[in-house]
């Protein structure tokens, strides 16, 4: 509460940008010594490459092989966006008709809780007989789904939490359902909303490559990294991998700057206090 | 002579801008069935600062809310500037301050000011012209592009009061809007509201728990009681109009501290007796 009264709110976008480059410095430099000490753990005990192979003899196998990999990079990307897109704005209309009305709520809810339990990884065969295997939407649906509960809870939270006397502030003001819900229950739920989002993007990940796993076309990630497995050609599994990470982190920074961008108030709060 | 709340004459011209006449509110089911208020009545004059003072229970937050209509009563009639509570709310006779100060960070201190001037759909320039006159008056002028985390305590509610009278309400409703503050800060945004009070000439209804609080800012101090909630005495604050830091060093002002510690003693045990509450009542109606 007794914030000294020191900084300015308008900071320029591109001081921010620098600060946010220069916070990256530290992340950069703790990610290069891995890798060195990974290649050197590697070389001097002469780990044999079935078990771990250097980050040099995976890079290698990254640019041999980089048109399959490109290939199966974009097919399972493809298969993470649709998924995202269908089960965030799923999760969205969902929570905000469960919030509406309070008979949804309090019959939904708990269903939606528990739903939220369920491993629906293991869902992904049955999800391949619906969809059909070669379909790309059988593992968007499984990404979907493992989106779908966890934004649907936040916007329903979201909504509802609003501080009491907001609420009365706005009826003193004699302001409609919709008045309040556009100047209060939305901004009060963007927040809990975009912690469902950066969630959302690692479930999808996980959710489409997990689903390639079981069965899938041959140019696809899951599948990739499995039959490289498959044939010990462990450099190239490991190449693959690389591309899943950098799907899962791409899209979590992605959700991080459009969070900024929608709620530039929310980061320099943290930097306030 | 329906009640001990009359008003009384040498008090400055004006009608009366609230009236409370047998005002209760019963919470709950049959089951567990809680007497909030009892038999309210109350006339506040325009332009009067009365505040509500009582122990934890006594429904004078209530009160406030019926006033304001936030809550319906159960019983009785309150009438404000001449018409239904509901109707004076959806005129926007009201002005409201909470305990905290609900400015939301998504806003600017000058957005989250301009927020009723947004749902009343009033012109970008007046908005931005009468939120920036609000601050000035709050003596907040040059903070209208922070956020509302980066002030103080006592600036946030300096905000909050700022909003509420952004739409020149005729009544201010404040519960408690000190109440989480510093005493020293206290002491100082009384000062302030009394000078906005001055300049704005609203009348003010006053939650408070602080007894000096109370007779420092009030014209009258209504003194409640708890199970069921219900007025015990009005007592009638004589003190200069102009108030500063030397009115709570003179006699009058402890006089009145007095007088109304005593009348919230008597309050709590007049529950048992009838005949008591009725004294007090007829004290009351003599002060």
């Amino acid at each position: 509460m007794s914030v000294a009264v020191t900084t300015p709110s308008g900071r320029s976008a591109a001081a921010r940008l620098g600060t946010g480059l220069r916070d990256w410095v530290p992340a950069g430099a703790v990610l290069l010594g891995f890798l060195v000490v990974w290649q050197l753990v590697v070389s001097i005990f002469q780990i044999k490459q079935f078990i771990l192979p250097g980050p040099i003899a995976i890079a290698q196998a990254w640019q041999e092989d980089l048109p399959a990999l490109w290939a199966a990079t974009t097919y399972t990307l493809s298969e993470i966006i649709t998924g995202l897109l269908l089960g965030v704005s799923a999760g969205l209309l969902v929570g905000v008709l469960t919030a509406r009305f309070a008979t949804a709520r309090e019959s939904l809810m708990p269903f939606a809780i528990a739903a939220n339990s369920v491993p629906i990884l293991a869902f992904a065969p049955v999800f391949n007989n619906w969809f059909g295997v070669a379909n790309p939407l059988s593992k968007a649906m499984v990404a979907a789904v493992l989106c779908f509960f966890p934004v649907m809870i936040n916007t329903v939270r979201g909504l509802t939490s609003v501080q009491p006397a907001a609420l009365e502030l706005m009826r003193s003001y004699a302001a409609g359902q919709l008045e309040v819900f556009r100047r209060v229950r939305v901004p009060n739920a963007l927040p809990f909303i975009f912690t469902a989002l950066r969630l959302s993007t690692t479930l999808a990940t996980i959710g489409a490559i997990v689903g390639e796993y079981f069965a899938a076309p041959r140019s696809s990630l899951g599948q990739y990294i499995a039959t490289a497995s498959g044939f010990l050609n462990f450099e190239r599994s490991w190449a693959a991998i690389v591309f899943a990470a950098a799907i899962g982190i791409g899209l979590y920074v992605l959700v991080v700057a459009l969070e900024r961008l929608v709620m530039p108030w929310y980061g320099s709060r943290d930097e306030a206090t | 002579m329906t009640d001990a709340v009359i008003q009384p004459t040498g008090r400055p011209a004006g009608g009366p801008v609230v009236e409370l006449v047998d005002v209760s509110k019963v919470f709950g089911g049959s089951a567990g069935r809680v007497e909030a208020l009892s038999a309210i009545d109350l006339s506040i004059a325009s332009g009067e600062f009365v505040s509500l003072i009582g122990p934890s229970g006594c429904g004078k937050s209530t009160l406030l809310r019926i006033v304001g209509d936030l809550i319906p009563a159960s019983d009785g009639t309150v009438t404000v500037n001449g018409k239904p509570a509901r109707d004076a709310r959806l005129d926007r006779d009201y002005g409201m301050v909470f305990q905290a100060p609900v400015l939301f960070d998504w806003r600017t201190v000058q957005k989250n000011v301009e927020l009723p001037l947004e749902i009343l759909r009033r012109p970008k320039t007046e908005r931005e012209a009468k939120a920036r006159a609000m601050l000035e008056l709050v003596e907040l002028g040059s903070f209208g592009d922070h956020r509302p985390w980066q002030l103080s305590g006592g600036m946030q509610q300096r905000v909050a009061i700022a909003r509420a009278l952004a739409l020149d309400p005729a009544i201010l409703l404040m519960d408690e809007p000190f109440g989480a503050l510093d005493e020293m800060t206290r002491e100082r945004m009384n000062l302030e509201l009394l000078r906005i009070w001055d300049r704005t000439g609203t009348t003010v209804i006053f939650v408070t728990h602080s007894i000096p609080e109370a007779v420092f800012l009030s014209t009258r101090v209504v003194v409640m009681s708890a199970r069921p909630g219900r007025i015990t005495d009005v007592i009638e604050i004589d003190l200069p109009r102009d108030r500063n830091v030397e009115t709570r060093e003179m006699d009058r002002y402890f006089e009145l501290v007095t007088r109304v510690r005593e009348a919230l003693r008597s309050g709590d045990g007049g529950s048992a007796d009838p005949a008591a509450a009725d004294r007090v009542r007829a004290e009351g109606l003599s002060a």
